[in-house]
């Protein structure tokens, strides 16, 4: 896009025919383009790419979503990044076993030279086609008259070509200017993690204490920019995680457990593995309190809300399950995980050793150490998933439904089919961890609450800014509530998203300390090895049902923040294949506006009439002035100058 | 023209830009107090009553132009007395400077700010890849409105002549008939964007004054002859 915006002249397509006008017959180029919803896919949009009479394009989003699926991820999400490659397992590589996201389309990855905006409210498109019916439609054939109905969209980039250009120019601007004009920034956010037994997070933890490593992925992506619902890719595997987080806490003798469980919430795997790839990296560089080491397992929920026949498939890696120790240890995981599923309505099946693991931060730590861990997914082979990363990945696509009429808190409570089937492996999955860690007694007691999961699918799909989430977070950072949920990664960290999901994890999973504010802010630390055990949160509270103030108290929790920001940044290697190098580039101004525009004849005809007009006056005026004495004779002042 | 006329007569002679200036200023002052009135009277009442507003506009325009002539009245008596003072400086006890070219320097200056006013808005609305029109309006708008301009500037230079001489010889129906011209003239701006009634009527007054202008200020119709054929 150019600096100064680009205009064009509005036509509409909503069928493949009308394209033709803007690519061919259209006398008056260049056109902005109002594309249909469902139109949106990815051979209009290289027809669009490849023309110049192109210099904008407007979408509006196809309500109800496509039928067929829509995705502009790749077929083979963050392949390159995973394990998978020509020196580990090259039959898996590149998605040559499975495709993945087969509905993939890959348009998020290509490199489009004019703006393209969202048209979300009917009202704008329809304000926007009327114009165009008044002044653009071809009459009997011919072209359209002048004046015509045009558009303008701003959206200049300032970053170009790739990371390692724009980071390169950054460094230099912030290295020798007073004033420097940063052009990129790399994405960055933070993980959350959080233990069931406390560990000191500014230490080490023993060698022989083993932890059991819990992962989701927290973020999601779209064509547009901070639009990305993620109902099915990320919000349900999330809440379910928080939901197995909070049934595993109310266990009786958790701290009587052999092994540790580690909560991890991933920021940034959309983008090739940001999150994990950077605590893979912290715990090599000894920069994490766990090492690589320390973790006996790993178990991973990746999409769960689209199971059909309630049946959830476990993957395995097929390549390190050559190795006859570690084989052994999958074996007990899948065992146990499978006993967990006895008695309640989910069933557990395994994929076997002819497919590699889907897209998934287990891959990252794999890459480091053959560690046994299985991915929990809906999907055995192609993702059931035909929104995968778009703007169409929303409530509706995981059937979260409510009935109608219900005020905001009744909404916020009630509990829907998708919350309770989450609810139902969110209590597998604890179950399974309790075991894993070493727990004997019987696990029928262990059960995730879906009205704590219908809440977080309401707050973190529907509406951030409901009651639950007020009361569970701190006073200074309440405006975070109030926008659209969206899981975009961004570039300014924390997002909303990542602070939720660490206040919701303290609320499920801490306890309540009878502490004041001033020591709730700057806990004493108690001499000896209890420093930095327990993270302390001064939330604000409910509100009183009578009074408008708050009930402010103190939650003592184990949730961290950890950095989410990829290693090749931290090495200053830009181009790198081995970490994540996403970048945002930045930007001032995203606008857009429609008007009128004049034929060039009009222009020209304007200016030349201008200067017609300048040169006649000059002319004449000049020949009055030198002939003044002639024209004006003054019979009563013979002393009067000449004009 | 505007720009023809100062490059030519205006230019060179340092007391006619001192008195170009001053007029325009006066002409600004006399439009802020007209502005200030129709401001007061537009808050002070209903915004949505359409028929009210234009009303209140009308009566606006009108009461500015009231306020323009009676500046142009005051500039008059400031020059008239400035005019003494140029002749007590002078060495040959004439001044420097005839009333005629007082009227016509103070007529250029009251239209330079006229047209200045109009023109420079729009100017700073056309830049930029639209034009007027999606709301209905002509295209023209541009065209008409320097066109408008124009004439206002010559009108304003004509009826200065018309004024001063008027208010020189003590002739109240000259007078009265520059500020009726002007009323009309404000007044068939309303026709727009009828644009034919609000620029003819306009370029014909235009005319009209010229002519007077013209032969209050020594000309005549043998003069013009002799002009045309280039004869000396």
């Amino acid at each position: 896009a150019s600096m100064s915006g680009d205009t064009g002249v509005i036509h509409v397509v909503e069928k493949e025919e009308d394209l033709n006008w803007v690519l061919a017959d259209g006398p008056h180029p260049p056109y902005m383009v109002l594309l249909d919803g469902n139109l949106f896919n990815r051979r209009v949009m290289l027809q669009l790419k490849g023309t110049s009479r192109v210099s904008g394009l407007a979408v509006a989003a196809a309500k109800p979503s496509p039928p067929q699926g829509f995705s502009p991820g790749l077929q083979c999400p963050n392949d390159g990044f995973g394990v998978y490659s020509e020196d580990y397992g090259p039959q898996f590589a590149h998605c040559n076993t499975t495709v993945w996201n087969p509905v993939g389309s890959g348009l998020s990855y290509e490199d489009f030279h004019f703006p393209i905006f969202l048209l979300e409210d009917a009202n704008e498109t329809q304000v926007i086609k009327q114009c165009y019916q008044d002044h653009n439609v071809p009459r009997d054939g011919s072209g359209p008259e002048y004046p015509l109905c045009a558009m303008q969209l701003f959206s200049h980039m300032h970053a170009v070509t790739s990371t390692v250009t724009c980071m390169r120019r950054s460094s230099l601007q912030s290295t020798f200017s007073i004033n420097p004009e940063v052009v990129c920034d790399p994405l960055l956010d933070y993980n959350v993690w959080s233990t069931l037994q406390p560990i000191n997070s500014s230490g080490k933890v023993d060698p022989q204490k083993e932890v059991i490593i819990v992962a989701t992925r927290i973020d999601s992506h779209s064509f547009f920019w901070n639009i990305a619902p993620g109902a099915e890719s990320a919000v349900s595997s999330f809440v379910t995680h928080l939901a197995a987080a909070e049934a595993l806490h109310k266990a009786p003798d958790v701290h009587l457990l052999r092994r540790n469980v580690m909560f991890t919430f991933f920021q940034g795997e959309t983008f090739d593995y940001i999150g994990s790839s950077r605590m893979v990296y912290d715990m090599e560089k000894d920069k994490f309190p766990l090492r690589l080491d320390n973790i006996h397992s790993f178990v991973e929920l990746n999409q769960v809300a689209l199971r059909s026949n309630s049946t959830l498939w476990m993957h395995t890696d097929p390549v390190s399950r050559t190795n006859a120790s570690v084989e052994a240890q999958v074996r007990s995981l899948l065992d146990i995980l499978s006993n967990s599923s006895v008695g309640a309505n989910v069933s557990l099946q395994e994929v076997g050793y002819s497919q590699p693991l889907p897209p998934s931060s287990f891959q990252r730590f794999l890459r480091a150490r053959h560690i046994p861990g299985v991915v929990l997914t809906d999907h055995r082979t192609a993702f059931q998933n035909r929104y995968y990363q778009s703007m169409y990945d929303t409530p509706q696509n995981i059937r979260l439904q409510y009935p109608q009429g219900l005020s905001p808190e009744e909404t916020l409570e009630y509990v829907t089919d998708a919350a309770k089937s989450l609810a139902e492996v969110a209590t597998v999955v604890a179950r399974a961890l309790y075991r894993l860690a070493g727990g004997a007694n019987a696990t029928s007691a262990i059960r995730a609450d879906p009205k704590t999961v219908t809440r977080m699918l309401y707050g973190f799909l529907i509406k951030m800014n409901n009651s639950w989430f007020q009361s569970i977070i701190k006073p200074d950072i309440k405006g975070i509530l109030g926008d659209v949920p969206q899981h975009y990664v961004a570039v300014s960290s924390p997002v909303n998203t990542t602070y939720l999901v660490q206040y919701v994890l303290a609320n499920l999973t801490g306890t309540v300390v009878n502490l004041t504010k001033e020591e709730c802010l700057n806990p004493e630390k108690p001499a000896g090895g209890e420093q930095e055990m327990y993270e302390y949160a001064w939330v604000q509270g409910s509100l009183d049902p009578n009074s408008t103030s708050r009930v402010p108290y103190c939650v003592r929790s184990t949730v961290h923040l950890s950095k989410a920001l990829s290693p090749a940044f931290e090495l200053r290697q830009w181009g790198s294949t081995e970490y994540s190098t996403w970048t945002e580039s930045r930007w001032k101004d995203i606008r857009a506006r429609i008007f009128l525009v004049a034929s060039r004849e009009l222009e020209i005809i304007t200016l030349v009439v201008g200067v017609a007009v300048l040169v006649f006056s000059l002319l004449a005026t000049y020949f009055i002035n030198a002939k003044a004495d002639v024209l004006f004779s003054i019979p009563q002042d013979p002393g009067a100058v000449a004009y | 023209p505007a720009l023809g006329l100062f490059l030519f007569t205006i230019a060179r002679d340092p007391l006619r830009i001192i008195i170009l200036i001053a007029g325009a200023f006066f002409w600004l002052v006399s439009l802020l107090l007209s502005s200030l009135i129709w401001f007061i009277a537009v808050k002070a009442s209903d915004p949505r009553d359409e028929p009210l507003q234009k009303g209140l506009l009308i009566f606006g325009v009108m009461f500015s132009v009231l306020l323009q002539e009676a500046f142009r009245f005051l500039y008059y008596k400031l020059l008239r007395k400035a005019i003494e003072g140029l002749v007590a400086l002078s060495e040959d006890g004439c001044s420097p400077i005839s009333i005629q070219q007082m009227a016509y320097v103070a007529g250029v200056g009251f239209g330079l700010m006229s047209g200045a006013f109009s023109m420079i808005n729009l100017l700073a609305d056309a830049l930029g890849p639209g034009t007027v029109g999606i709301h209905g309006d002509s295209q023209l708008y541009f065209l008409t409105s320097a066109f408008m301009t124009m004439v206002l500037i010559f009108l304003h230079t004509f009826w200065g002549i018309l004024f001063f001489h008027g208010c020189e010889h003590r002739r109240w129906w000259e007078i009265v008939a520059v500020v009726v011209m002007h009323l009309a003239v404000s007044g068939s701006t309303f026709c727009n964007p009828l644009y034919v009634g609000s620029l003819v009527p306009s370029y014909l007054l235009m005319a009209a004054a010229a002519v007077w202008a013209y032969l209050l200020s020594g000309g005549s119709a043998q003069n013009l002859r002799r002009f045309l054929l280039c004869k000396s």
